[in-house]
């Protein structure tokens, strides 16, 4: 099962790599995102209160949107989809391979993202790398693991385009909130960190529950 | 139909037109007088609004397992009744909320995670209409999230400090007080297990007549 994974993971890297179609879409798209609210917000040099923290992950969350719907389409368009599904393989391990080829693409774009809403909205961003690489990462797992799952039976659904976003956002609400409020605690000027030990608490829940319901669901959902 | 749909909805007609006597006759509530009076159709909606979305997600879970029709409707017919309860609940709260708490909206645990199921039901019901062929399934899934919710939005405000009242209130109600909130309850149950029928019903007509239209084709 770990092996399969792994295997999924590593074709999906390898195709991503070669081309990079998704990881400079998905990019480009969620640095527009920060451009355009750092137009908006950032008046003479003040961003809005709490407005790095928000603006950071909606970033993610729109860009991630992008990348998921397209690792999907790519299987479809290629027709490589069918042979996914018939190589004997379980199918929570499919889904695994999948979920942890997303969470390395979107922990890639953060690596860009962070320094970049740091620097426009002039947040201390990186004045706790521990704390912040934690909420990023359990809020990134949680965001994609929902997100994995709709944009795979997306794929032969129409409208899929516009059906994922309206999948996705109401679910994953409580990731954003909590990823939200944990990067904006650790933006304070005197850090409270067990408030941030308590968001990423809620962030580890939400991913177990996201993650168990996904592997239970991927199978049925998968298969007609 | 069976046999005790209609005496049952005369019955819910009655009930539902007695409702307003107990809840005027209930005494005031200290601090908040007249407007605490929309409790007692807040709390039964936001209950038939819990129930009726773990409905969903059941016959959700078993249709996706067990693959019957039957709980498809099923499930379909309780995402319908989850969004109209919910929307009574997000009526009522802030009408309630902008006289006891000054402000329509506050962006606490509960209001946050009502909206969100409430979000997820209008979601499961955009992918029905909109999704094609294999969108049951889809749908199916997203009912899973929408009842992992419901346990969230019930504890909620016993974990968190916040500005709504707990659970804890209910059984500490004076006896008239408590008399209006269970017969209101009663009232919505009753009423959710009407509705729910009946849309089922919708349902099964609509695949009868769908099996009939592809016999006739064949």
């Amino acid at each position: 099962m770990i092996r399969t994974a792994w295997l999924v993971l590593k074709k999906d890297l390898t195709v991503e790599v070669r081309s990079l179609e998704i990881a400079y879409t998905t990019l480009f798209f969620a640095i527009s995102c920060v451009l355009f609210f750092a137009f908006a917000l950032v008046k003479e040099g003040k961003a809005p209160e709490d407005g790095a923290a928000g603006i950071l992950w909606i970033a993610i969350a729109f860009g991630g949107t992008l990348a998921l719907g397209r690792t999907f389409e790519r299987e479809r368009q290629s027709e490589t989809l069918r042979a996914l599904l018939m190589a004997p393989a379980a199918r929570p391990a499919i889904y695994v391979g999948k979920l942890l080829g997303i969470v390395a693409l979107l922990v890639a774009a953060e690596i860009v993202l962070v320094p970049l809403v740091a620097f426009l909205f002039q947040a201390p961003l990186l004045s706790h790398p521990f704390w912040l690489s934690a909420v990023l990462l359990t809020g990134t797992i949680g965001f994609a693991a929902v997100g994995t799952l709709f944009s795979a039976m997306l794929v032969r659904a129409r409208s899929r385009d516009v059906l994922l976003p309206v999948l996705l956002y109401p679910i994953t609400v409580p990731v954003i909130i909590a990823g939200v409020r944990a990067t904006a605690a650790l933006l304070q000027p005197d850090v409270e960190l067990a408030l941030v030990r308590f968001w990423v608490a809620l962030l580890i829940a939400l991913d177990a529950v996201f993650v168990t319901l996904a592997l239970w669901t991927f199978e049925p959902l998968m298969t007609d | 139909m069976p046999k005790w749909f209609l005496p049952l909805v005369a019955v819910a007609a009655v009930m539902f037109a007695a409702s307003p006597f107990l809840i005027a006759n209930a005494p005031y509530e200290a601090t908040m007088g007249l407007v605490q009076k929309i409790f007692y159709y807040h709390l039964p909606s936001a209950w038939v609004f819990l129930l009726s979305a773990i409905v969903c997600g059941i016959a959700s879970a078993r249709f996706l397992f067990g693959g019957s029709p039957r709980q498809d409707r099923l499930a379909y017919a309780a995402a319908e009744l989850t969004v109209l309860f919910g929307a009574i609940v997000l009526v009522t709260g802030p009408l309630w909320a902008r006289k006891a708490w000054g402000v329509w909206w506050q962006w606490d645990v509960r209001l946050t995670s009502s909206l969100m199921g409430w979000m997820v039901a209008w979601a499961y019901l955009l992918v029905r209409k909109y999704g094609g062929p294999g969108s049951d399934k889809l749908a199916a899934g997203l009912a899973l999230f929408g009842m992992a919710n419901v346990p969230f939005v019930y504890i909620s405000v016993n974990y968190w400090r916040t500005i709504h009242p707990a659970t804890s209130v209910v059984p500490t109600l004076p006896v008239d007080m408590g008399l209006a909130l269970w017969f209101a309850v009663a009232c919505f149950l009753l009423l959710f297990v009407l509705l729910l029928r009946l849309r089922v019903y919708l349902e099964e007509q609509r695949a009868r007549l769908d099996a009939l239209y592809l016999s006739l084709d064949e």
